[in-house]
């Protein structure tokens, strides 16, 4: 039975469809999984009996005549997601206990194609961190090396997918926090365009960056999952009216017409030499594959931390002030007024990097503050956007690193904000200008940790995006590498 | 420029946090490093630039005022602080 774990979506659907597994077999089988492996901390709630209950109705649209790729495929959702059937905290304590009356849009739609729910995946609190270190409930472990992060914020998907958990697990990257996991645990990580994918129901931290994806197995098994999780959502109203697509059908494209820019300023000082290593010689595979390879240049990309630092914090503290233990969930327990009451709820309710990010937001949007941080930060995050429109006038793909070493180790960077916040600075540029970018694994690095190779596409190309990694991974197997005991 | 501990008050304050003197010095050493980072952007000359608010600079989409969904009593009451006689019961927000 272990040969089901590791199987991709295709197979999956292939074997239901086939009758030669049920979705209950396969949720039973993946639920004994996520028990066995509860040492990883990647699952923050898990039902059986509310899975076993979805994917019975699964098993039931099947024998009643209906197929469908996804059809009884299980699935995990980061917590940030809101689910009716299982509780939703955003890994914070100022949520604990909280349960939505609504499931999210993506959650939604999932459940619509038939997809069975594992679960709520860990991550860090309110989707900030690049380590999960910053969960309420205890960080999650790499699979691939214990003693390493597995990244964050989607921490616990990644150790999901690359534990072979789940098949598939939602996702969200609002400077990194898709592909910073993706890389960390040697996983296919794809976030869409910004307003592909419906806001609605995902826990907001900075609702112009906050954008919905996977990780997986491989870059097909998302482009399957896109099928039936991206699209417009009238709740959403930042969403993108753009008619539905075929995600699957660049898979096969031909890498001769493909011009693959890389930016000179991914390559500079600070990148580790055994990740540059493995980034080139994915390229020059790339280049076997039959695609050109040019010079571009994002000569100001290096300022989005900084860019992303002040718009994603604003954002947040703007956001982040309805948890003011009013009307649901955490409230300190003595409090002598109402001010009083929101103050010690919300310095007991959240965590250290939350409380960070909301003071560092509350003071660029203050009085006499405004112009010179959120507006030239704004002003900033165009002349960054700006420069991937005209490297994309001479490429069509633009590839470089996810980060610029492999994990890090629990503590490593705990203590120092800005150097935890350098471990976005590949992933925060494409994350300003809204457009699709994906991490898929390209080699490994000291300790047996994976590294792995970013690619970025421009609004709305995320079908080519997704062909292009395929077309790697048809040619080589990093994404296929399961770590040892999975 | 650099956040003094003051500083440091006033800004929980605003934001509805409580900070301890020994929490606010040490916020004030992490928020000074933060800001030493961010204002690398005041290099960047952006006279004459748009600030750019939304990647797909949308423009702001309207629906019809209609009605799409009924409440869902139970579900919503079920995450009430306290309940009284089916009232969802909060702490006194207007005096």
């Amino acid at each position: 039975m272990s040969e089901l774990a590791h199987a991709t979506l295709s197979e999956l659907g292939a074997l239901l469809g086939r009758g030669s597994v049920s979705a209950v077999e396969l949720a039973t089988h993946f639920l004994e999984r996520i028990e066995r492996h509860r040492g990883l901390n990647a699952f923050l709630d898990v039902r059986a009996e509310r899975t076993l209950a979805q994917a019975r109705a699964a098993d039931a649209r099947r024998a009643a005549g209906e197929s469908g790729a996804l059809l009884g495929v299980p699935v995990a959702h980061k917590d940030v997601f809101v689910t009716r059937d299982w509780p939703t905290t955003a890994a914070s304590r100022i949520l604990e206990g909280y349960t939505s009356p609504f499931d999210a849009t993506v959650v939604e739609a999932l459940a619509r194609a038939g997809m069975v729910c594992l679960g709520k995946l860990n991550c860090d609190e309110f989707a900030m961190g690049s380590s999960n270190e910053n969960s309420a409930y205890g960080n999650v472990h790499n699979p691939w090396d214990r003693a390493a992060v597995p990244g964050g914020s989607s921490g616990g998907s990644a150790a999901a997918v690359a534990a072979r958990l789940t098949p598939v697990a939602t996702a969200t990257d609002t400077g990194g926090s898709i592909r910073e996991p993706a890389s960390f645990c040697g996983v296919t990580g794809a976030k869409p365009t910004y307003g592909r994918p419906s806001r609605w129901g995902m826990i907001a931290f900075a609702s112009s960056l906050d954008t919905a994806g996977l990780l997986g197995h491989s870059a097909q098994d998302c482009a399957l999952v896109f099928n039936a999780m991206l699209g417009f959502d009238p709740k959403d109203s930042t969403s993108v009216e753009r008619p539905a697509e075929d995600y699957t059908r660049h898979l096969q494209i031909d890498l001769r017409e493909l011009r693959i820019g890389v930016p000179t300023e991914f390559f500079a000082a600070g990148l580790e030499p055994e990740v540059e290593a493995a980034v080139r010689s994915a390229l020059r595979q790339y280049e076997a594959l039959g695609a050109r390879i040019v010079d571009v240049s994002l000569p100001n990309a290096a300022l989005g931390i900084a860019v992303y630092y002040v718009v994603a914090s604003a954002e947040a503290s703007s956001n982040l002030s309805r948890y003011d233990g009013v009307r649901y969930g955490f409230r300190a327990k003595q409090y002598e007024d109402l001010r009083d009451m929101m103050c010690k709820t919300r310095a007991q309710g959240f965590g250290a990097e939350v409380k960070r990010r909301v003071l560092v937001g509350t003071y660029v949007l203050s009085h006499g503050y405004y112009d010179a941080y959120y507006l030239q930060a704004s002003r900033v995050r165009r002349v960054i956007a700006d420069e991937f429109q005209r490297a994309f006038g001479q490429c069509d793909i633009i590839a470089g690193p996810v980060t610029s070493g492999v994990a890090f180790g629990f503590g490593e960077k705990s203590a120092d904000p800005v150097a935890m916040y350098l471990a976005d600075l590949y992933t925060v540029p494409s994350s300003l200008a809204g457009i699709p970018a994906m991490s898929i694994p390209c080699g490994f690095g000291r300790h047996g940790r994976p590294i792995g190779l970013q690619l970025m596409a421009n609004h709305y190309d995320e079908a080519r995006l997704l062909g292009v990694a395929h077309r790697y991974q048809m040619a080589t197997d990093w994404h296929a590498r399961v770590p040892r005991g999975y | 420029m650099s956040l003094k501990l003051a500083d440091v008050h006033r800004i929980a304050h605003l934001a509805r946090i409580e900070i301890t003197d020994a929490q606010a010095q040490e916020a004030a050493k992490q928020l000074n490093d933060i800001l030493a980072m961010i204002e690398q952007i005041g290099r960047v000359d952006t006279a004459g630039i748009a600030p750019m608010s939304h990647p797909l600079d949308g423009t702001q989409r309207l629906r019809p005022d209609a009605v799409t969904e009924l409440p869902d009593r139970e579900r919503n009451m079920a995450n009430a602080p306290a309940q009284r006689d089916g009232l969802f019961l909060v702490p006194r927000v207007v005096e």
